[in-house]
């Protein structure tokens, strides 16, 4: 695999060298090297939103720094949740004096990271509240939502909560409407090709050629099945049929649906797989609200596709349609 | 010697330094076979930058184990940070105001780590991981002290419930953590985390032998 970088171990620092040059007009620096934020963060008075990750998933989570949005960011080492000095960094930048709003995706690191930035925030009297995302339903069984991971939900999470903090909910209101955007959200992916992390140079999980997995994880996180390699048409089908009964959607909902490429597929394919996954939800009687198509959360050079579906009501629509504005969403 | 000051305590933070500098390889070695492979590569990192910190020599243990405890907290991300920082950082807590540090006071501390990082992870024993080490030894050497042991066989049960906890990892399926992507598909290979633990205990209690024994020594000569 050719990759560009100068030394893997430079990659993370230069990543963000790169992103704070390119995009100037919305993100900023902050005493933190590794914490950017909002140009305009804190706002006075407005419940500051915060996130953070291991690196690799651009646009996630840097990307969705900006105005409506994400006002700071903690950013890991590649697949490595930042250490709690740095989510608590985050907090500081963004707090406006409203509390701050943290949510993140649920992995092991990140709630053990993040646990302690609260605490340490709470000695200081900034008050953070959490939301933990775990909408990739293959990762465990309904009854153990809570064991759940993070995937590409936390897009629309973020998107609202970002939304109801710019309306000026207050931090209980942000929690709540970020928490229903991601109970009513489901998703799963199906990984084609390998991610390689290149510090380690060399993929540490494979997928025979002609099949995929299905149900792979954000960091190649083992699946529910391994399976002969299908067209869009019935990968589409696949996917719904896993997602849509575990909320479960219904006749007459109103829906977002996110498709994202893992780093590695084309977004013509994306398409293609969107055109099917559209056609299925029409025949189910959902109506489709808004739709987003690209590599919105990835997961370095990894093949194959997330599909998300969120379920609609006024306040989460509401936040949807409130305008936004960050390189990864607008 | 029934026990070691405080400030001799120090120079344990340099044999911990030089046990995970000299384990860096065999760390990632077996957190290749079912990890990212880095955990040796991230644990030198942490321990390597606190040695830097360090300087000359701590004040104490208790000097020590913050430093560490500060490092592993504020520049070492992932799982292994707070869970590592967590325990130094209690445990100095626990020490921070003793002057001799004998085996009751040592039982404390352990307690202390033991309590303040069973707080954090949601991992129970059984789910492959450091708590498969730190649990069963500081339950040995807590009954150790109540068979009225001495601190020196305190400290050899409790290395050695390091190590066969360590190994019981080997045959359990990762249920928390990144190795619990692999399910099932994770057991006959030891926990990395579990073997960095065992590898702490272990040199924390041979380090304190040590001194007991040239203390020892000393006092006779």
């Amino acid at each position: 695999m050719q990759r560009i970088f100068n030394r893997p171990e430079d990659m993370v620092n230069e990543m963000i060298e790169g992103f704070v040059r390119a995009h100037s007009n919305l993100v900023a620096r902050t005493a933190n090297p590794r914490v950017l934020k909002y140009r305009q963060a804190p706002v006075k008075g407005k419940v500051g939103v915060v996130t953070g990750g291991g690196s690799g998933h651009k646009p996630a989570f840097i990307g969705y720094i900006g105005r409506n949005m994400v006002d700071a960011v903690a950013v890991g080492e590649i697949f490595t949740s930042p250490p709690a000095q740095m989510f608590y960094d985050a907090f500081r930048a963004a707090d406006g004096g409203s509390g701050v709003a943290c949510l993140y995706g649920n992995y092991a690191g990140d709630n053990m990271n993040v646990k302690m930035a609260v605490e340490m925030a709470a000695e200081d009297g900034i008050e953070v509240k959490t939301v933990v995302a775990n909408d990739d339903v293959p990762s465990a069984p309904k009854e153990r939502r809570d064991r759940r991971r993070g995937v590409a939900g936390e897009v629309l999470m973020w998107k609202v909560g970002g939304a109801r903090a710019a309306m000026g909910g207050s931090l209980g209101e942000v929690i709540a409407e970020a928490q229903r955007a991601i109970d009513n959200t489901r998703s799963i992916g199906i990984g084609l090709h390998p991610c390689t992390i290149p510090e380690v140079g060399h993929a540490n999980f494979s997928i025979e050629a002609g099949t995929m997995e299905v149900g792979i994880g954000h960091h190649g996180e083992p699946g529910i099945e391994v399976v002969p390699l299908e067209t869009a048409g019935a990968m589409a089908r696949r996917m719904t049929d896993i997602i849509l009964p575990d909320l479960p959607f219904g006749r007459g909902d109103e829906a977002v649906v996110l498709v994202s490429g893992l780093g590695g597929t084309p977004l013509m394919e994306q398409y293609i797989l969107y055109f099917e996954v559209e056609k299925i939800l029409e025949e189910k009687g959902l109506s489709i609200h808004r739709s987003y198509v690209g590599n919105y959360f990835s997961s370095l050079d990894m093949g194959g596709v997330t599909l998300t579906v969120m379920r609609l009501d006024a306040g989460l629509k509401e936040c949807i349609d409130h305008e936004a504005d960050s390189t990864g969403l607008r | 010697m029934t026990a070691i000051t405080n400030e001799q305590g120090a120079s344990i933070l340099f044999d911990l330094i030089k046990a995970i500098q000299d384990h860096k390889q065999y760390l990632s070695d077996i957190d290749g076979a079912i990890g990212d492979g880095d955990h040796g590569i991230n644990m030198n990192k942490g321990f390597t930058i606190c040695k830097e910190r360090l300087g000359k020599a701590p004040e104490s243990l208790a000097h020590g184990f913050m430093i560490l405890a500060g490092v592993l907290m504020t520049e070492i991300g992932g799982s292994l940070g707070p869970l590592y920082g967590t325990l130094f950082r209690s445990m100095a807590r626990e020490i921070e105001n003793v002057k001799d540090i004998d085996k009751i006071a040592f039982g404390r501390m352990m307690q202390c780590g033991k309590e303040k990082l069973a707080a954090l992870s949601e991992a129970r024993q059984g789910d492959k991981t450091i708590m498969d080490v730190i649990i069963p030894a500081e339950r040995a050497y807590r009954e150790a002290v109540e068979e009225d042991k001495s601190f020196a066989q305190c400290l050899e049960a409790m290395a050695r419930a390091a190590r066969e906890g360590r190994d019981a990892t080997r045959d359990m399926a990762a249920a928390y953590g990144r190795a619990s992507r692999l399910g099932e598909r994770s057991r006959g290979v030891i926990d990395a985390g579990a073997a960095s633990c065992c590898l702490i205990l272990e040199t924390m209690a041979r380090s304190i032998n040590e001194k007991l024994t040239s203390l020892a020594a000393g006092s006779n000569s």
